[in-house]
């Protein structure tokens, strides 16, 4: 396997963040929403508001992961005529923004993907500076042609487990995952919740039993305080909805982006406290 | 000869199949389709329900069950039912014969019971307290909540909200059988976004839930095991096509919206080399009008509700909206293993319009006294019209096998606004 041989860039931004004590901030925002030259302007103020890598979503018809927030947005999005190939201008912005310092990933269901082309959408993804892609509805086991393209395109293959995740699924997608693994933090689709589900700190810890070298979380975690709880164990603390919904509404553009900025260094303090005494009390 | 008794049919259904044979080849996948494109989260209780299909399988005291409630609470073996004042509309000198295999005659009104007997039975198995369901008609709705109701357990139904403005009667059934029904206000508001609900429902409750999911489609073993459960409408239908007969159909004919009640009956003649399978999907307004549900004719490969298959796609890979007059076709994927035999040349799709199905129905209805689901007259109409294309090749004595899937209780409203029959105004006879 050649998840040993080929860098990534992910994994790098992470081990220097380990190395400074905190884990990293992962922040998602969809591709369109409201379109796409304000959706480019919201992830670049929440790479500048401290979010340490991004996750850029392709809007999809049937998005059977995500909560009402995400669904809420990708519609509109697609209702106001976004395309898959547009999830490549944010990745450049991102690459362009941050001179290349914060990994942008794109998460996408596999049709968009496999309409566009497997191997074309690699090798555009690559091109635009991307660092690899997240597939909540791709699994290993049907993930050949993608990871195939990935391989060749030096491009992150980023997998989910889940709390029923058996120890043997636990090996095989630690196993073809490169970046990192993605522990879904409970049972269920992306949105806020109050408590991050306490099976999370289980399933990371067996994620690394099971080869993992990286393991970030994800599902449920909506603010400071959930960020600092989960960062003392994860690699990483993704955040979806919360973000999202900041850009929902109909308050001026420049309130919701405020509002999201406002969000990301919540978020941000919180990963930064994650391994303190402070954080951890 | 009698026919085939039902627990003789069951033991060929449940028997570990032989390589070899069409009728017999196992999930995950049907040449380039099936699979299992789902979130990690499902694969744990696919699994699960995968291994306690396998040793039901191989389990005389559950094959034995599910006979007696086929036989006692079905009312199986449905009969066939020879219909020669409709099939003169296809050859008016008799050449064409009709017969059609009588699934609306079953309890619930429909083949989808066979399914969602043996899905149930599973569940109790499986130590499981509570089952969601997605219904477009109603009529796999319906079967849940029945099922659930027989069997003590807990039911959520999720059904577009604009399926349950168009079956509002069946809602009510459902209610009245103990189901909670969920509408689902967001997409397109039909089968596909009931379906996208109950998935969510079940990531996050897979642990005490099982999803009865209603047709050949969605993530390994569904394809494969729903099949399994509708093989007994082929096998009885073979059987009562030879005793009635004395030899096997000419034409097997079924509509095709996710494709069960198609299958079931197309198995048991897979792997007959002289008998033609027909599957007729919903043309709705007509192909060229984009709104159809003729995934064969206006779709391409891809990935949606966890299989590879045929879909009603745009350049995005975004799903496109289907349309049909009858709510049960009216998805934009369909079982993999039609696409799978659309691919190989073993049976044939074509798509059957609105105005097509609806004329079948009202034919149906005068000529023989039976009222057809729309569903079930789109199988109608394209048996018509297969047939007269085979006279008008110059071949007669033709057989022609129909799957009426489910009776048209249901669609009497459709039927009656599409006739205009609710505002004093009639459509003339045809006799």
């Amino acid at each position: 396997m050649s998840t040993a041989t080929t860098a990534s860039a992910t994994a790098a931004r992470l081990d220097a963040l380990r190395a400074e004590g905190r884990p990293a901030l992962v922040g998602y925002l969809p591709v369109g929403y409201p379109d796409v030259d304000r959706s480019v302007q919201a992830v670049t103020t929440m790479v500048d508001a401290g979010v340490d890598v991004v996750e850029i979503g392709v809007p999809y018809t049937d998005p059977v992961m995500d909560g009402p927030v995400i669904q809420e947005a990708a519609e509109a999005a697609l209702h106001g005529g976004t395309r898959v190939r547009d999830v490549l201008r944010v990745v450049e912005a991102v690459a362009q923004h941050s001179g290349g310092r914060v990994p942008a990933l794109v998460m996408s269901y596999y049709n968009p993907v496999l309409r566009y082309g497997v191997e074309a959408f690699a090798r555009d993804l690559s091109a635009a500076g991307g660092a690899g892609m997240i597939t909540p509805d791709l699994i290993p086991d049907e993930a050949d042609e993608w990871s195939t393209a990935a391989d060749a395109h030096g491009l992150d293959k980023v997998y989910l487990v889940a709390p029923s995740s058996t120890p043997e699924r636990l090996r095989l997608t630690a196993q073809a995952s490169r970046g990192f693994v993605y522990a879904a933090s409970t049972m269920g689709v992306t949105g806020a919740r109050d408590a991050v589900g306490d099976r999370a700190e289980r399933l990371v810890a067996d994620t690394r039993s099971a080869g993992a070298a990286h393991v970030c979380v994800g599902l449920g975690v909506s603010t400071g305080d959930q960020a600092a709880q989960v960062g003392r164990y994860a690699d990483g603390v993704i955040v979806g909805s919360a973000l999202v919904r900041t850009l929902l509404g109909d308050a001026p553009w420049s309130e919701r982006l405020d509002d999201l900025g406002r969000v990301t260094a919540e978020l941000a303090t919180g990963v930064a406290r994650a391994r303190t005494a402070e954080g951890t009390s | 000869m009698p026919a085939k008794p039902v627990r003789d049919a069951l033991t060929e259904t449940l028997a570990a199949s032989d390589a070899g044979r069409l009728a017999d080849v196992h999930g995950p996948y049907f040449g380039q389709f099936g699979g299992r494109y789902v979130p990690e989260a499902l694969i744990a209780a696919l699994d699960e329900l995968e291994a306690e299909f396998r040793k039901a399988q191989a389990d005389a005291a559950f094959a034995a069950d599910l006979e007696r409630l086929h036989r006692e609470y079905t009312g199986r073996p449905s009969p066939l039912t020879e219909v020669p004042r409709f099939a003169e509309h296809a050859d008016p000198d008799g050449a064409v014969r009709i017969l059609l295999k009588r699934e609306d005659l079953n309890h619930t009104g429909s083949h989808k019971i066979n399914n969602v007997l043996g899905q149930a039975l599973l569940v109790k198995r499986m130590g499981k307290s509570r089952v969601i369901a997605e219904t477009g008609a109603g009529q796999h709705g319906v079967a849940t909540a029945t099922a659930a109701a027989l069997l003590g357990l807990e039911c959520v139904v999720y059904m577009g909200e604009e399926d349950t403005r168009r079956q509002a009667l069946n809602v009510a059934r459902m209610e009245l059988l103990g189901a909670t029904v969920v509408p689902v206000a967001v997409g397109t508001r039909t089968l596909k976004d009931a379906i996208n609900e109950a998935l969510r429902d079940w990531v996050t409750n897979v642990e005490s839930t099982h999803y009865l999911l209603g047709t050949v489609t969605g993530p390994h073993p569904f394809p494969e095991m729903v099949r399994e459960f509708h093989r007994i409408i082929g096998a009885e239908a073979r059987e009562q096509v030879l005793e009635r007969v004395g030899r096997l159909p000419d034409v097997v004919a079924a509509c095709v919206g996710g494709g069960s009640n198609a299958l079931g009956l197309f198995n048991a003649f897979l792997d007959d080399d002289g008998v033609e399978l027909y599957g007729f999907e919903a043309g709705g307004e007509g192909i060229e009008s984009g709104r159809h549900a003729a995934r064969f004719s206006g779709g391409a490969p891809g990935v949606l509700h966890g299989a590879r298959s045929y879909l009603l796609q745009d350049d995005d890979g975004q799903t496109r909206p289907s349309h049909s007059v009858s709510a049960g076709l009216d998805y934009p994927s369909v079982g993999p293993a039609h696409s799978w035999l659309h691919d190989i040349g073993r049976a044939t799709y074509e798509p059957v319009t609105d105005d097509e199905a609806m004329e079948a129905f009202r034919l149906l209805c005068r000529t023989e006294g039976i009222i057809p689901a729309i569903e079930s007259a789109h199988a109608l109409a394209g048996a018509l019209r297969v047939g007269r294309r085979r006279v008008a090749e110059g071949l007669r004595d033709q057989v022609i096998l129909v799957n009426l899937s489910g009776r048209g209780d249901k669609d009497v409203a459709t039927a009656a606004t599409w006739f205009g029959l609710l505002d004093g105004t009639t459509t003339e006879g045809d006799r």
